[in-house]
């Protein structure tokens, strides 16, 4: 199992062959603030990587979530449709956004590690 | 208006308590001011409802008008009645261009004595003064107020609380007030705000300032609120943003502040008109009132509204409103999702016809549409304490 990110803060964990989870990071969360609404992705859509997917709402503004890699969407989280503020509470678990089905594995080892990423939104 | 990258920030004498506080700091109107604090936008937007919020709004521009001919020479820029505001009192103004255009609202005071006391907003402050003094500087003293702070204490537990500190103020109405002593500290308080809530804007000297926050927060009723609680409080109670929901490009009967335009400067007042923009800003009454015998939709052309989503979906600024038709009728100038009334809200400029409380539309959110119903302002019912 790992866990990679993305410098639009999102994480992407990835294990074998089953889809892989997509969410939004804790410092994403935090910067945002109170997380009030989301628009997910139509399962059984295919995105390219960078594309927009949905987006994530807090009462002051609103931000793009984009695919951090291509693949079909299998599943979003409409727990989180129901109740944003899992965005808030629990961002790497039970505030998941979607699971996409990998169209290639290969674009994973190009995303950010825990280090990397904490670097990154340290200086951002 | 934000300030050019290369303008260091201004800092307000509450600064270093902000960030004591946790605040997370933003740049606004040219200052670093606290748009939230750790509490978060929704608890500090609900603690102002339930109790007490204590704002910094230091940011905002003070300034004096002095002179025996300084409210005859004030009610010449704006279509309000400065004159017959009685000492002690407190009104709502509108600055206008020479077109009818909005250049700031602001709140004034009749200290009595001669003197106006004048909160603008602190984008528009150093233009705002600029333009007073050009126009009616020869009339009467205007004296901005640099080396003041100002406070806003909000919340139906805003009253107990400055009882407490300065016995007396109890006696204050909304929009009224006067000189006070908080806990020992001199400053001027007026019964008046802008989330919708009973409450006081406090102004204090800037070397006073820190001293009187800590003990505002020192009682149990009140935490600090930052400025994005007070944009989604204001919005609810239906209160407009300067530069968002109205600015120079709108009138005051575009942006339905009718009733900040006293009958005494209306066609067949006493004092009718005499104020910049005055010929198209009573035609545009005329036609809203409906005088005429018929809403006259050529001089009038839109109208500000409040709207309610029909889906939980927020509806932000900017958004192009349509008919069901698919015709253009309109755009939102704030909206977002409303956390006392628990549902998406937002104010608009919509074409006349469409201006009718319970006429249905649909705002445009990332291509698809969103159904929208105009409603009556405010969202929630103002709670002002008359007495």
């Amino acid at each position: 199992m790992s866990i990679k990110y993305t410098k639009d803060h999102e994480w992407v964990q990835a294990e074998g062959d089953a889809p892989a989870v997509v969410g939004i990071t804790p410092h994403a969360q935090d910067a945002l603030g109170d997380v009030v609404f989301v628009d997910l992705p139509e399962v059984g859509k295919t995105y390219a990587q960078g594309e927009v997917a949905g987006v994530v709402e807090s009462v002051k503004a609103a931000a793009d979530v984009y695919m951090p890699v291509s693949g079909e969407i299998t599943e979003v989280n409409e727990a989180l449709r129901a109740d944003p503020s899992l965005a808030n509470s629990d961002p790497t678990g039970a505030g998941w956004f979607f699971k996409v089905r990998l169209g290639d594995a290969g674009q994973l080892d190009a995303l950010l590690d825990a280090a990397a990423y904490d670097q990154f939104s340290s200086e951002n | 208006m934000a300030a050019a990258p290369d303008t260091p920030l201004q800092k307000t004498p509450l600064y270093d308590l902000h960030v004591e506080l946790g605040a997370r700091m933003v740049p606004f109107a040219g200052y670093s001011m606290p748009v939230q604090y750790p509490a978060g936008l929704i608890a500090e937007h609900r603690h102002t409802r339930e109790a007490a919020g204590l704002f910094d709004i230091s940011h905002m521009g003070q300034l004096r008008l002095v002179g025996p001919d300084a409210a005859a020479a004030f009610e010449t820029l704006m279509p309000v009645d400065v004159i017959g505001l009685a000492p002690g009192k407190q009104r709502y103004g509108l600055l206008l261009d020479d077109e009818g255009g909005i250049l700031d609202d602001l709140m004034f005071f009749n200290e009595g004595n001669d003197a106006l006391f004048v909160i603008v907003n602190g984008a528009c402050k150093a233009a705002d003064i600029a333009h007073i003094q050009a126009r009616i500087g020869a009339r009467c003293e205007v004296q901005p107020m640099p080396g003041h702070a100002l406070l806003a204490l909000q919340g139906p537990q805003a009253a107990q609380v400055l009882a407490r500190l300065s016995p007396g103020s109890e006696r204050f109405v909304f929009m009224t007030g006067g000189a006070v002593q908080i806990g020992g500290i001199a400053a001027f308080a007026t019964r008046s705000g802008y989330t919708g809530e009973d409450g006081f804007e406090i102004s204090v000297r800037a070397d006073d300032a820190e001293r009187l926050a800590r003990l505002l927060l020192a009682q149990p009723e009140v935490k600090p609120v930052g400025l994005g609680a007070r944009n989604s409080l204001r919005l609810e109670a239906g209160l407009c943003l300067y530069g968002n929901d109205i600015d120079a490009t709108t009138t005051p009967v575009e942006a339905s502040l009718n009733w900040a335009i006293q009958k005494v400067r209306r066609t067949g007042g006493a004092r009718e008109g005499g104020f910049p923009g005055a010929a198209r800003v009573l035609a545009q009454l005329t036609a809203a009132t409906g005088a005429a015998g018929h809403l006259d939709h050529d001089t009038l052309t839109r109208r500000r509204v409040g709207l309610v989503a029909l889906e939980r979906v927020p509806v932000r600024e900017g958004t192009v409103l349509q008919s069901f038709e698919g015709q253009d009728i309109g755009q939102v100038t704030s909206g977002l999702l409303g956390p006392t009334v628990d549902r998406p809200i937002a104010m608009a400029y919509v074409a006349t016809a469409f201006a009718e409380p319970g006429t249905r539309l649909q705002a445009i959110v990332r291509g698809k549409p969103v159904p929208m119903e105009v409603s009556t302002l405010p969202f929630v019912p103002p709670r002002y304490w008359r007495g």
